[in-house]
């Protein structure tokens, strides 16, 4: 089995200021990663590397056996294929919840309206958004937009699903919702890059857990390694103090 | 940290880069020569041209009529530099006015409405008509009859309407948000209009309002309508007397060279705004 994404000695700064050194990562189809670690060691500029938001200063990034982070590479037929979703969901607020979900399909993908419609309207069915559809996104709850902007990026079908915080601006009633949303997803086989605060939700659904200090790797393993028997004391005082009861 | 140093994928990677970026500008400059060759080709090729030439631009007469140009076209600029600051005090006055939510100064709001609807309707070229020759035909006493006065006058009304509604487009852009966390920190309407909302209204509309300046410095050229002797003026009257136009395009030259300025520095404002309150939020 080919990996779909294979990620090999990124580095990523700002000015002086080294943001991702040295990251390696592979991801196999049906994987649920789950970037962990404090704010500002790099888990959200290593998603934004992933679909070439970010131009990196050192490494190959491969997708699909082919590497993206060579310049030649059209970075739009990569995002065509990698869906992204934000912390704070970035709906656009001038179209509909259906117009949000069926651009990208018809712009992009050349998919007819009628075709783009039934699929996200299906979609948003499936995530309890049927009479949402044709409303404005700011006459939603958080929770509701942040699902919203979920099938948005369903709706193209990407390979490969990039969720970053995207439970980290709603209340923790909230999160539940759009947390069992990703669940299902993972269920049915997408794969998936995840930032991620969730401890819980990460030891559940995570086929592997990353644990990210200083923008490196510090430690990657399946879940109950991680949370149960971590190798590396800076884990360890991490967990220690976003687990309630002392990390065990 | 500082032991990196780049592999050699990533040395051949900006080398890539570099060759793209070569080819991008070779592409840029191409295409820019291919268009202003064939746009010259076209111009020169039409069969008025040699007429053209001769009568809209003749170095002679380009050379000649110039000292005058030069020396009227400061008319233009004083107009300008006078009435660019009072119509930035009176136009937020006027948005201020249209945005006053207490009882007492409903007339005020009613006013600035009408003010902005009648003014922003009335032609600038008739207005500055209107009041530069009536209003010295009203003989009134202690105020001038210069037309150069009442013709900026015009100017100045008639651009207040359009930049007070800019800065009450501004003003209404300022998130809802901002309002309640003025209130709950318990500003007045006042204070939090001066302090909260004005600030930032102003920083939004910066673009637009110089947009409107260079239209203004533009429509000095329509104070000549009224005898009032600016750069226009002068243009004409040497035109007219040598039956030639040549002088109409230098005074689009000026103009031209007036304006550019101020749109750089619109457009450096609007990207240090930018870096500022933007930065790395994407």
């Amino acid at each position: 089995m080919t990996a779909l994404l294979e990620v090999a000695g990124l580095r990523k700064s700002y000015g002086d200021r080294v943001v991702l050194d040295d990251v390696s990562l592979t991801v196999q189809p049906h994987d649920v990663i789950c970037l962990i670690g404090s704010s500002g060691s790099g888990k959200s500029t290593l998603l934004r590397c992933l679909n070439l938001l970010e131009e990196i200063d050192d490494g190959v990034i491969a997708f699909e056996g082919r590497e993206i982070s060579d310049p030649r590479v059209d970075p739009r037929a990569v995002r065509s294929r990698i869906g992204m979703v934000f912390q704070a969901y970035n709906l656009f607020p001038h179209l509909t919840v259906l117009e949000n979900c069926t651009l990208a399909p018809r712009l992009v993908h050349g998919v007819s309206r009628a075709d783009a419609e039934s699929r996200a309207r299906e979609l948003l069915g499936r995530f309890g958004l049927a009479e949402h559809a044709t409303k404005h996104p700011d006459r939603l709850s958080g929770g509701q937009q942040q699902r919203a902007a979920l099938v948005r990026a369903l709706c193209t079908s990407p390979t490969l699903l990039l969720l970053d915080e995207i439970t980290a601006a709603l209340d923790p009633e909230l999160v539940g919702e759009v947390l069992s949303i990703v669940r299902a997803e993972a269920e049915a086989g997408t794969t998936m890059v995840i930032a991620t605060h969730e401890m819980a939700f990460a030891r559940d659904v995570a086929t592997s857990v990353c644990f990210l200090d200083r923008g490196r790797i510090l430690e990657q393993g399946p879940p109950a390694q991680i949370f149960r028997a971590p190798e590396q004391e800076r884990t360890r005082q991490f967990l220690r103090r976003v687990l309630p009861g002392g990390g065990e | 940290m500082s032991e990196w140093s780049p592999s050699p994928r990533e040395l051949e990677r900006r080398g890539i880069r570099r060759s793209l970026r070569t080819r991008s500008i070779l592409v840029a400059t191409l295409a820019m020569i291919a268009v202003f060759a064939l746009l010259v080709i076209g111009l020169v090729s039409s069969p008025g041209w040699d007429r053209v030439q001769d009568t809209f631009f003749n170095w002679h007469h380009a050379r000649e009529s110039f000292p005058d140009i030069w020396d009227y076209f400061w008319v233009n600029v004083k107009i300008f530099l006078i009435a660019e600051p009072l119509i930035l005090v009176v136009g937020l006055a006027v948005a201020l006015a249209r945005q006053a939510r207490a009882a007492i100064l409903t007339p005020l709001r009613v006013l600035a409405v009408a003010y902005t609807d009648v003014l922003r309707g009335i032609p600038t070229v008739l207005l500055i008509l209107l009041m530069g020759f009536g209003v010295p035909a009203l003989q009134l006493q202690g105020v001038t009859n210069s037309a150069l006065v009442w013709a900026t006058v015009a100017l100045v009304l008639s651009y207040s309407a359009y930049v007070a509604e800019v800065f009450r487009a501004g003003i209404e852009s300022i998130h809802p948000s901002q309002l309640a966390s003025a209130e709950a920190l318990g500003l007045s309407r006042a204070q939090t209009m001066r302090h909260v909302v004005v600030p930032q209204a102003v920083r939004r509309v910066v673009p637009p309002l110089l947009n409107d300046f260079v239209s203004l410095q533009k429509d000095t050229a329509l104070v000549s309508l009224v005898g009032v002797l600016d750069a226009v003026f002068a243009a004409r009257d040497y035109g007219n007397y040598n039956f030639n136009y040549t002088p109409l395009v230098v005074v689009a030259g000026f103009f031209v060279v007036i304006t550019i300025p101020l749109a750089r520095l619109c457009d450096w404002l609007q990207r240090r705004m930018v870096e500022k309150e933007r930065a790395g939020s994407r």
